[in-house]
């Protein structure tokens, strides 16, 4: 038995049992990413979908917009409001779900063995609760007639309804809603792979609470900060749902814009553009997710 | 610096009343939806006596009953699919040692968790707008293929977890013992991963069921499932009936999460 033929056997095997699994994914998932890559360098159609022309145009049209009277090019204000709004909204995500997401990864880590898998029991079931259903409770919660202004009424906080839905404080609030479990669970995974036995040894050096968090627990868990991080602020960028439900037309981000040139915009290489320009921010976050994660571990 | 005796190094100072507070965060809005759907009155403003009338109301509604039996449909057919095919995956990229593509494997696997979906509703749905064009063919089988596809990961990943967990010395007693490499799959290997396999089939159906984005992008005329019907009602005034068939939904999804906890727990 040569070594190399055992070799190739396995990865013949390998790749025969999988074969099925990836013709699914290359068909109905990868594959036509491919088409939208290719869609964004292809000319407008008439009435919708494409010519088979080669033209920049789509990748001018996300940045800048050109005057049809006197040809001056200049940047596309509405496109970059978006832009901004979705990266601003998707950053302040990931910061809010963080600073609440790593207090609760710490208590569920810290519980006993008994009741530590409830405790995250009840971070999965809103994980695994469709995506709707809990934009549609936030939204009752923050509803001018909802949960919230009605009980700041009644204390006497305040006279009259806040309108908080369809501005960009209620995607806001409906991301981190949304978004919390997803940054929970692999900051818990990595907190409870924690040993706690270094906690000790930096009390018995004198080192404050503070300086425990920062200059022990934070370094040794930052796979699980990264991976966290990056699972709430890519779906945050590319949210549709959330933003369509709670912020209610105007305040679009980048998901809803490219919704809008597939339907009334009939602009498709547009779309293609920017859901091409999605992609790259999803491949670029998940290098730095890889750099950060094979440079991580024990700290020193 | 005098410690008492009690002093636990876990504690760090506000992180046990915010995580409760997240906790409140999380389950207020969720109670809240599930209580309104009990609501008597005739609006989601107004409270009328607990009541069983939105359910009654939402179970003969035609377009709700169509909308959730295509919802079961596709989330089975998806389900049965995705878990076949995962569990093939599965057990051919683990136990075999590294070899050539394997990375490649991982990677189109999972690339539905990593993707934007909307960006994979999107490419769907210039895809399968072409493929409808061409054959004429608009039933349910682009919504079947797309769910199929994208619960492959949430299918894969526990079945890796239970193929990797694995003890092969019964296989190899059973290959010992001369049993065909078929009678060993069939009588050892796939009943050693059925806790595997029905976890993961049943994440896959959960995700099937709870789709929107890919769902409204890629289905036709008439093909509403529940959540893309809830999503359209959003639009029009709003009745506690769309809390009554959310909080059947959510009834569903926690019972298959409980099965789930303890079907994925007996193993240890």
């Amino acid at each position: 038995m040569s070594g190399t033929g055992k070799t190739r056997s396995k990865g013949a095997n390998g790749w025969l049992l999988s074969a099925p699994a990836l013709i699914l994914l290359l068909l109905a998932a990868s594959g036509p990413l491919v088409i939208v890559v290719i869609y964004s360098v292809l000319a407008k159609g008439d009435y919708s979908g494409v010519r088979w022309i080669l033209s920049g145009d789509a990748w001018f049209r996300v940045l800048f917009e050109k005057d049809i009277f006197d040809g001056t090019v200049s940047l596309a204000d509405a496109n970059l409001s978006i832009f901004w709004r979705s990266v601003k909204l998707s950053l302040a995500t990931t910061l809010i779900t963080f600073v609440l997401g790593l207090p609760t990864a710490w208590f569920i880590g810290t519980r006993p063995k008994t009741t530590r898998a409830l405790w995250l029991f009840l971070i999965t079931i809103p994980f695994w609760t469709n995506l709707l259903i809990r934009t549609f409770a936030i939204m009752e919660v923050i509803r001018n007639q909802g949960l919230l202004n009605t009980l700041l009424i009644k204390i006497g906080l305040i006279s009259a309804p806040i309108q908080i839905l369809y501005t960009d404080t209620a995607v806001l609030i409906g991301m981190t809603y949304v978004y919390l479990p997803l940054m929970v669970l692999p900051l818990f995974a990595a907190i409870d792979r924690f040993d706690f036995k270094l906690i000790e040894a930096g009390y018995d050096l004198y080192a404050s609470r503070w300086q425990i968090l920062r200059g022990v627990i934070l370094p040794i868990i930052k796979p699980g900060i990264v991976a966290g991080c990056i699972l709430v602020f890519i779906p945050s960028l590319g949210a549709y749902v959330t933003p369509r439900v709670l912020g209610g037309g105007k305040n679009m981000m980048i998901g809803n814009f490219i919704e809008l040139q597939f339907g009334q915009g009939q602009n498709w290489p547009l779309g293609a553009a920017l859901s091409t320009m999605l992609l790259l921010i999803v491949l670029v976050s998940l290098v730095v997710y890889t750099r950060a994660s094979t440079r991580g571990g024990p700290h020193g | 610096m005098a410690r008492a005796r009690s002093f636990d190094v876990t504690t760090l100072p506000g992180f046990a009343i915010t995580a409760i507070l997240a906790f409140v965060l999380l389950y207020a809005p969720i109670i809240t939806l599930v209580f309104y759907s009990f609501n008597g009155g005739n609006s989601v403003n107004q409270w009328g006596g607990l009541s069983l009338k939105w359910y009654a109301i939402a179970a003969q509604n035609e377009a709700v009953q169509q909308a959730a039996l295509r919802s079961l449909i596709i989330a089975l057919w998806a389900a049965v699919i995705a878990t076949a095919v995962a569990t093939m995956a599965a057990l051919g990229t683990t136990r075999r040692g590294k070899f050539k593509g394997q990375t490649f494997i991982y990677i189109v696997i999972n690339q539905p968790l990593m993707v934007p979906e909307i960006v994979t509703a999107v490419a769907l749905l210039i895809f399968f707008s072409s493929v409808k064009i061409a054959t004429g063919y608009s039933g349910l089988g682009y919504l079947i293929l797309a769910h199929s596809a994208f619960c492959v990961p949430f299918a894969y990943l526990p079945i890796k977890a239970r193929v990797e967990g694995m003890d092969t010395s019964m296989e190899t007693a059973a290959a010992d013992l001369y049993a065909t490499s078929w009678n060993t799959f069939r009588f050892i290997t796939l009943p050693l991963l059925l806790p595997g396999i029905i976890a993961g089939a049943m994440l896959a159906f959960i995700t099937s069921l709870d789709n929107v984005i890919i769902t409204e992008f890629v289905k036709s005329a008439g093909q509403d499932t529940l959540p893309t019907y809830m999503l359209g009602q959003l639009r029009r005034a709003m009745t506690p009936e769309v809390n009554a068939i959310s909080t059947a939904l959510l009834a569903l999804t926690v019972l298959i999460l409980i099965i789930f906890y303890f079907v994925t727990k007996k193993r240890d």
